[in-house]
């Protein structure tokens, strides 16, 4: 079959974003034409002011060389305008007679910049900045004239004129608004931004409206420009004058050919165009629900979902974005996002030392972040930015709010602010052995925009990721805050647009009891999934409807499906369950026995007091479990694994509750209990803390009135200390609230989110209006809790009925 | 002229499971089958660190290293970029719902691969 064709109009980042989207997960459904008006190949436009500024080079902000056309079978036409669109017979001409037949065309025609309709616009010496031959223009100007006038005081227009003044010209900003980059700052933070630069040496003009340009010859109207016009009559000299005044959708082409534009070239939620489905617009030419966008990471999101529609999934929809702004001038720390303006119903943080060139301005609303305005300190920007994308409630970190990520605790995977600070040398990524320096090294020379991207070309963050928040924090310094395109939402997985949420929701509500109804219903993008999203899935259906959903072993990682933990040379590791931690002698005898008998090599204890017998072969596993007849210990499972106890009141001197039995009892209680992610308990007889309660996702310590609970420690990657959640007088009681909240985790934690992350993403005001304020709503999630476990197999003992494929065992021979 | 030898029932095979299949002489190999019943026969090593394939999660025609999460093609036993490396693959066939590996390849094929696990 011949392939079909696209077409696209346009060479730009959002178009040639979509296009590598689109090769992503369709590389054989299209023959590919681009044509694109500049003589260039795909660059970095944000990178345009460090050129200007000559801290970088034309060449390295090249994002996709010629070889990469070459490579994906794409024809480009190069420095050839389009023209018009046959649209019936459904054929592409350019300026110079090219043609090609298109099945979609899609337009990426980027935006025009506004040029003031003031008398003198045309003369030369007056441009405006958008692309490299403007840039070149402006530095070419910088070696032979000293005076320009930049009009225009927002992001593009103080880059350029720092650009300028980089290049040794004076340079005056012209601005009509009171204060600089209103739509980014607010008046406190655009004071010091100006006070800054103009210790750089840029003068300002503000509140001022430009009148004419005044030009060299024919009594000021011809030549080249010499003076700026003011309304007020003051004029400035001027050799060179950039407009930066704003940008314009630029669909000159789409209207010529029909399509219906209003601010932008009008397209829905799929990026096609209203008014020929076959015709797609992105970027900065496209209106989408009434917006043009002009900064770089929506418009990704949408290339994003056009490439979808491309390929056919038709899945993806865009529903608007949140930006963030940071300006690309050396050594000037600016960044804002949100409704960074407050309003009648918000609240504001603020901190303010115009001395020390800091200013910050958090915007609450019903205890949420909606904005945030940093200057001279923008080391939290991107956690800012992530907490407002979020929507989370803030309540609970409130008074430490302003001091920034570090001061909640850089927990494991909610990220670090350490970014700035760190050395090139220095490690980012343990896992995988990422240095900052070659982390930033690969985001600069492959041009990549996402976390994602950083994953799979350096493997940073991709393994435990509890470096996610710093290598995001990298992707902003490295290439500024217009990068930093994680979507409002993560999906679950390549597979689907969905976020954990949505997927629990849709089974929740819609009754999905199969993978396959969750595959379908959500209409997946792959047949049977990932091994990423199928445990996360099966984890979903059986924790919302126990005894219903029926688990599916071949979703669940090698340890669950076999019930004991996989080692580096394939042997395994079992650990048979020792409630409380407390052993017998009969029991000590089996586990010699079969230590002996399989010739067991390894025996160790591990950190939560019980027995790991190490190196067993697979095929010894059904046996070893038979003989040792104990419990399975679940130390392989996203379950309930260990309840570690002190000796307590019996024979403590200074116990003063029974932690021993209380952590039996617990333990009793809870085994089998599948959850997110691993979940271990400790139970300390006294505020000495001999078991360690204050890193476990539950502890429990026992105190002369009653029993103290801390929920959310965790001893992994990052060591966190629980909090203190509440205190009960009797040991029922502990049951109650301790299980009422590790149902709470199992029915909103995300698959593979510890407690620590699950308390940190919803509050633990929530948790707590949940257990400890709802007396109702505990008993009902404390009798979920125990209906869900009633009767569920131990699956060493029950393998039928645990659904164990005992056929795993056996090797086949030849 | 290829020797076929039965390894099994297409049935022994869970779906979107593998079995191993021990020979007399080099590492084990893996025989896996996916949801549409098709089914691949790989060294049982992961070409990263050596990981049992056999034991990893199958999806759509690619397995997941049980070891750390390599993906590798069932049809070329190759990791899916930007990992890199491919560990042997074995001609299969399927007929009557008896599945067989040649016994030639079974006999010969990366016998001598290192063991060099981990």
């Amino acid at each position: 079959m011949d392939k079909r064709k696209l077409v696209m109009v346009g060479n730009g980042m959002a178009g040639v974003r979509t296009i590598e989207e689109l090769l992503k997960i369709a590389p054989d459904l299209y023959e590919i034409t681009v044509f694109g008006a500049e003589p260039h190949p795909n660059y970095n436009r944000i990178l345009l002011s460090p050129v200007l500024a000559g801290e970088q080079t034309l060449d390295e902000i090249v994002l996709n060389p010629l070889a990469w056309y070459d490579e994906h079978g794409i024809t480009l036409h190069l420095g050839r305008k389009v023209v018009d669109v046959d649209r019936r017979r459904r054929i592409v001409i350019a300026e110079d007679g090219t043609t090609a037949a298109y099945d979609r065309l899609l337009l990426a025609t980027g935006s025009t910049p506004f040029i003031l309709p003031v008398p003198g616009k045309d003369l030369e010496g007056v441009m405006a900045y958008r692309d490299i031959e403007d840039t070149h223009a402006m530095i070419e100007a910088a070696r032979k004239y000293r005076h320009a006038v930049v009009i225009g005081g927002g992001l593009l227009g103080l880059e350029a004129a720092n650009g300028l003044l980089r290049r040794g010209m004076q340079v005056t900003v012209v601005h009509l608004h009171a204060w600089l980059m209103e739509r980014q700052l607010d008046e406190t933070a655009a004071k010091l931004l100006q006070q800054s630069l103009e210790a750089r040496g840029l003068e300002f003009r503000m509140g001022t409206q430009t009148a004419a340009l005044i030009g060299d010859r024919d009594g000021g109207l011809a030549g080249r420009v010499k003076a700026v016009r003011f309304q007020d009559g003051s004029e400035v000299p001027a050799d060179l004058v950039v407009m930066a005044a704003g940008i314009r959708p630029n669909t000159e082409l789409a209207e010529k050919i029909g399509l219906h534009c209003q601010r932008g070239v009008v397209v829905t939620d799929t990026m096609q165009t209203v008014t020929d489905p076959r015709i797609y617009a992105v970027g900065e030419c496209a209106a989408h629900r009434g917006i043009a966008y002009g900064l770089v990471a929506p418009l990704f999101e949408q290339g994003k979902v056009c490439a979808t529609h491309l390929a056919e999934f038709g899945i993806g929809r865009c529903t608007g974005s949140q930006v963030s702004t940071k300006l690309k001038v050396t050594g000037i720390d600016l960044f804002s996002a949100g409704d960074f303006m407050g309003s009648a119903d918000t609240e504001e943080i603020v901190m303010s030392d115009p001395a020390g060139g800091v200013y910050k301005k958090l915007v609450l609303k019903d205890d949420r972040l909606v904005g945030a305005c940093l200057y001279g300190d923008t080391v939290d920007g991107a956690w800012y930015f992530k907490l407002l994308r979020e929507g989370r409630k803030v309540a609970d970190i409130r008074d430490r709010l302003m001091f920034g990520e570090s001061h909640i605790g850089d927990a494991g995977h909610e990220g670090h602010n350490r970014a700035a600070a760190m050395a090139d040398s220095d490690e980012v990524c343990g896992c995988n052995g990422m240095t900052k320096g070659t982390i930033c090294k690969a985001i600069k020379e492959k041009g990549l925009f996402t976390l994602e991207d950083v994953r799979r070309h350096t493997k940073a963050s991709a393994s435990c990721g509890s470096c996610s928040g710093l290598v995001e924090q990298l992707l902003m310094f490295t290439a500024g805050g217009d990068y930093s395109a994680t979507p409002t939402k993560k999906a679950m997985c390549g597979c689907t647009d969905r976020s954990h949420d949505e997927v629990r929701r849709a089974i929740r509500e819609h009754r999905l009891l199969t993978i396959a109804d969750v595959y379908r219903f959500l209409e997946w993008r792959t047949p049977d999934g990932c091994a990423s999203c199928r445990p996360a899935v099966n984890y979903y259906l059986i924790s919302t409807w126990p005894k219903e959903a029926q688990d599916d072993p071949q979703s669940r990682f090698i340890d669950e499906r076999s019930h004991a933990n996989i080692q580096k040379d394939g042997s395994y590791s079992v650990v048979p369950r020792m409630w409380g931690g407390e052993t017998t002698a009969d029991e000590l005898r089996r586990i010699a026995d079969v230590v002996e008998k399989y010739r067991i090599p390894t025996v160790k204890v591990t950190g939560g007091q019980r027995i790991d017998l190490l190196g067993v072969k697979k095929e010894d596993l059904v046996h070893v479990w038979r003989d040792l007849g104990m419990p399975s210990g679940h130390a392989y499972a996203k379950a309930l694994r260990t309840v570690k106890t002190c000796v307590g009141s019996e024979w403590c001197r200074f116990g003063t509750q029974d932690s021993t039995q209380m952590g039996k009892d617990l333990e009793r209680a809870l085994w089998r209990m599948y959850a997110p992610h691993k979940v271990k308990l400790a139970v300390s007889g006294c505020p000495r803390n001999c078991a360690e309660a204050g890193i476990k996702d539950v502890g429990v310590i026992g105190v002369d009135s009653g029993w103290e609970i801390h929920v959310g420690g965790n001893g992994g990657i990052k060591t966190e200390v629980a909090q203190f959640f509440c205190k009960v007088r009797t040991p029922a009681e502990v049951l109650e609230y301790c299980g009422a909240f590790l149902q709470l985790y199992r029915e909103k934690g995300w698959y593979l989110e510890r407690t620590v992350h699950f308390i940190a993403r919803v509050g633990l005001d929530y948790v707590k209006r949940r257990v400890l304020e709802d007396h109702e709503g505990r008993k009902a999630l404390w009798e979920r809790l125990q209906f869900a476990l009633d009767g569920e197999p131990d699956p060493w003992s029950e393998f039928d009925k645990a659904r164990v494929d005992t056929r795993q065992f056996d090797p086949l021979t030849v | 002229m290829t020797t076929w030898k039965a390894v099994c029932r297409l049935d022994d095979i869970p779906v979107t499971g593998a079995r191993r299949v021990v020979r007399p002489e080099g590492d084990p190999v893996a025989v896996f089958r996916n949801a549409e019943d098709q089914v691949f026969a790989l060294l049982d090593r992961c070409p990263h660190r050596g990981g049992p394939l056999s034991q990893g999660i199958v999806f759509g025609r690619s397995v997941a290293c049980p070891l750390h999460n390599w993906t590798i093609g069932l049809d070329s036993g190759c990791a899916q970029a930007p990992d890199e490396g491919c560990t042997p693959s074995f001609s299969v066939k399927v007929e009557a719902v008896q599945v067989y590996l040649d016994l030639d390849e079974l006999r010969t094929v990366a016998v001598d691969a290192v063991k060099d696990a981990a």
